[in-house]
């Protein structure tokens, strides 16, 4: 009896070899080891430092730049400080970005649905784009139609052009901007007030659904509502957009907005890159609703159009957003290879040019990093809220 | 009697059902708004594929030392004939270039049995490749103990190109494991910084690592000691890859069931022997499509060396274009690049997809 009861309660580990003994003598230990390790690297920074004569610290910001930058959204001279050069070239960055986001989605989706048309053909030059620009750097890509196909533009004066309207030569793309002062303040009015207005008749619409069963032909009257009232102001101003075309004077165009050939090749590359990742990302989230769901849905005698939009489009979204969000990411991060070419982004005006100048590597490089990791902290952020909120709610 | 007995041969199908026609009215023109796709299509076909065929083949130079015997329209394929050496090796002396072949040869030699089956000790062979062979490789390219020296500054080519993008897979894998495993375990600290890790590098572009590396690095050293270019680009490739590496793997540890952890602890084996033994195994299989994208990635991504200095496959042919004897050739010198790229890239991801559709044996859950 006295050695059965024995077996079943072997004694206690020794304290040494408990489990919470020994996970916290692990962590100890490497904390203690992380703590040598930056102890060690921060005494030979600072000596190194010392050594050549960097001064640690922030104040660098409030001196003069004194070099001038291509391309700038908000006003900026050679007599701007560092801090104001941090600014443009984040700028920048977020310009580039965003309309990199733009095109690369809107050409990303029809590749994607393309690569799943019941078209042979379309369906098969649809997959040769995908699987031959996902698989060539995109710092070859850029440099593709920076060098081989921008700088070999013509000049000014012979410029291909679109009409009296777009110009492009190896100064960059030329494009009328229209003026805000005329009627074209009022149009931009009224299709805020619309877009406002589509919204609320959207949350009444879906109230409706739900409470009556009733349908509402949403998706026309947005469109009706989104062109029409924007069309109503502009004739109700009287008809006069003015538009600020480029012209060409002396050796160069004036007026208008000014693509930097920089910018349109880092655009075009990011572009062709980026939505052949989006394909296949589309695809595959299209692809994981299974047929099953449209059979069903036909058979419970819904069309075609409503088998799309109310069965297909919102289960392929909860399996789209989250890849796509990591793919707008990346195209963040890579909008970083603009310093191969010039594009005055945030890693090339300031870590390149300032850091180049100050020699505040520390400062300067925790910046930059800082800057991408709080924008991919916010879109993986954004991305769990976009998660929680979608995932099934399982009974 | 006899004849009503026979049968009447079958009737082959109508035309409309099998066949090309038939394919051809499936697939091509099934529709109206079909068919205007598949002659929108033809179109473009048309305006893209005959003249692209027509400058890269028909109407090329092929033959030739210097960019005078690139006398027709077409691509001038010379440049790439003539500069080929140097777009693989860099400026590697010439009469050592077996040293680089030799150390492909051998890593080849080495990973073919890995893909074979019923090969035995692979366990032991991919140590060996993992630990012993590196140092072979540095000894053969590098030289050094009695060997004649070659200069990192002189590497490079699509060598470079390999020499990084394996050297980084072979650091990352090892660091890669430890950091999933500690994202995954029960102690607050150790996650912590796991986690820190892994989202600080992801979040960073390579540009900015490989800038850090460049810069900050020589300021982490004791002063005196110096490391060169292509250390200080393999450390920031490490840090990189290591954390892409690491989610890969935390991928394949999510999909263990966790049967498996408590069925190993049950058998009352110690932490470090349940993940060698019971669940390593099995996440590191199901984590290596994962992997492989993550170093076709890698492989691409080599090619921002050039912007601090390195003379990798693109960046030697970026400094053969601005070449004054050869100006103007960019195009021929891009899709040369490309092609390299897409063929190792291509290759890969389609074993990616293969090992994938391979390892998908449904007992995920």
């Amino acid at each position: 009896m006295n050695q059965a009861s024995n077996n079943n309660n072997p004694e206690k580990p020794s304290f040494f070899n408990s489990p919470q003994f020994r996970s916290i003598a692990a962590q100890a230990l490497l904390l203690a080891a992380m703590g040598v390790f930056f102890y060690f690297i921060i005494q030979n920074m600072l000596a190194n430092m010392e050594a050549r004569g960097i001064t640690t610290g922030f104040a660098f910001l409030h001196e003069k730049a004194g070099f001038g930058i291509l391309q700038t959204l908000i006003p900026y001279s050679e007599d701007s400080t560092y801090g104001r050069t941090f600014i443009v070239g984040l700028l920048n960055t977020l310009l580039v970005s965003g309309l990199g986001i733009v095109f690369a989605s809107i050409l990303g989706f029809i590749i994607g649905v393309a690569r799943l048309s019941k078209n042979w053909l379309v369906s098969h030059i649809a997959g040769v784009y995908i699987e031959t620009f996902r698989n060539i750097p995109l710092l070859l890509q850029i440099f593709f139609w920076y060098f081989a196909v921008i700088r070999p533009l013509p000049s000014p004066r012979q410029s291909l052009s679109i009409g009296d309207w777009i110009f492009l030569n190896v100064r960059g793309l030329y494009l009328p901007r229209p003026e805000l002062e005329s009627g074209f303040g009022w149009m931009l009015a009224a299709l805020a007030i619309a877009i406002v207005a589509v919204l609320l008749l959207r949350r009444w619409a879906i109230r409706r659904h739900y409470e009556t069963g009733k349908t509402f032909p949403l998706l026309l009257t947005s469109i009706v509502i989104l062109v029409g009232l924007p069309l109503l102001a502009y004739l109700a101003s009287g008809g006069t957009i003015a538009w600020d075309r480029p012209v060409l004077k002396g050796f160069n165009f004036q007026g208008g907005i000014t693509v930097i050939p920089e910018l349109l090749a880092l655009l075009i590359a990011l572009t062709i890159y980026t939505a052949a990742f989006i394909a296949e990302t589309v695809r595959a989230g299209i692809l994981s609703v299974s047929r099953g769901q449209t059979e069903a849905a036909l058979a419970l005698g819904l069309t075609q159009t409503q088998t799309l939009n109310m069965v297909i489009i919102p289960q392929a979204l909860r399996v789209i957003i989250p890849p796509l969000t990591s793919q707008y990411l990346n195209l963040v991060k890579n909008s970083s290879l603009a310093t191969a070419i010039g594009y005055p982004d945030l890693v090339s005006v300031f870590m390149g040019t300032t850091l180049n100048q100050t020699g505040q590597a520390v400062e300067i490089i925790s910046m930059t990093m800082g800057v991408y990791l709080t924008i991919s902290l916010l879109i993986s952020a954004f991305m769990n809220w976009y998660n929680h909120k979608m995932a099934l709610v399982e009974r | 009697m006899a004849t009503s007995e026979q049968m009447i041969p079958d009737r082959a199908p109508p035309i409309t059902q099998i066949g090309p026609i038939a394919w051809l009215r499936e697939n091509l023109f099934s529709g109206p708004l079909n068919t205007l796709l598949t002659i929108a299509a033809f179109y473009f076909l048309y305006l893209v594929i005959p003249p692209v065929f027509e400058w890269m083949f028909l109407d090329a130079n092929w033959q030739g030392t210097t960019r005078n015997d690139c006398t027709r329209d077409g691509a001038c394929w010379v440049f790439i004939i003539q500069r080929f050496e140097q777009f693989m090796y860099g400026f590697y002396p010439e009469d050592l270039r077996w040293r680089p072949n030799l150390a492909g040869i051998l890593l080849v030699l080495l990973i073919i049995p890995l893909f074979l089956k019923r090969v035995p000790y692979k366990g032991w062979l991919a140590l060996f490749i993992l630990l012993v062979y590196p140092v072979i490789a540095y000894f053969l390219l590098h030289g050094g103990a009695g060997i004649e020296e070659v200069d990192t500054s002189k590497w490079g080519g699509l060598m470079l190109t390999l020499v990084l993008s394996i050297f980084g897979i072979v650091a990352a894998l090892p660091i890669g494991i430890l950091l999933a495993l500690g994202r995954r375990s029960s102690m607050p600290i150790i996650r912590a910084v796991s986690t820190v890790y892994i989202e600080l590098w992801r979040g960073a572009p390579l540009i900015t690592i490989l800038f850090m590396s460049s810069v900050m690095l020589p300021l982490f050293l004791p002063e005196g000691m110096d490391i060169d270019k292509l250390a200080r680009a393999m450390v920031g490739i490490a840090l990189f890859q290591s954390a892409y590496v690491a989610e890969a793997v935390r991928g394949g540890l999510q999909a263990i069931p966790k049967g498996q952890y408590e069925a190993a602890s049950a058998m009352g084996l110690t932490y470090w022997q349940s993940m060698r033994l019971v669940i390593l195994p099995q996440a590191l299989k199901l984590s290596i499509p994962g992997m492989v994208n993550t170093f076709i990635e890698l492989f691409k991504d080599t090619s921002l060396v050039l912007i601090i200095g390195l003379f990798d496959l693109l960046s030697i042919i970026q400094q053969a274009n601005a070449d004054p004897n050869w100006l103007g050739f960019d195009t021929e010198g891009y899709i040369f690049a490309a092609l390299v790229y897409w063929i190792f890239c291509f290759g890969m991801s389609r074993y990616s997809l293969a090992l994938e559709r391979k390892l998908d044996t449904g007992h995920r859950n």
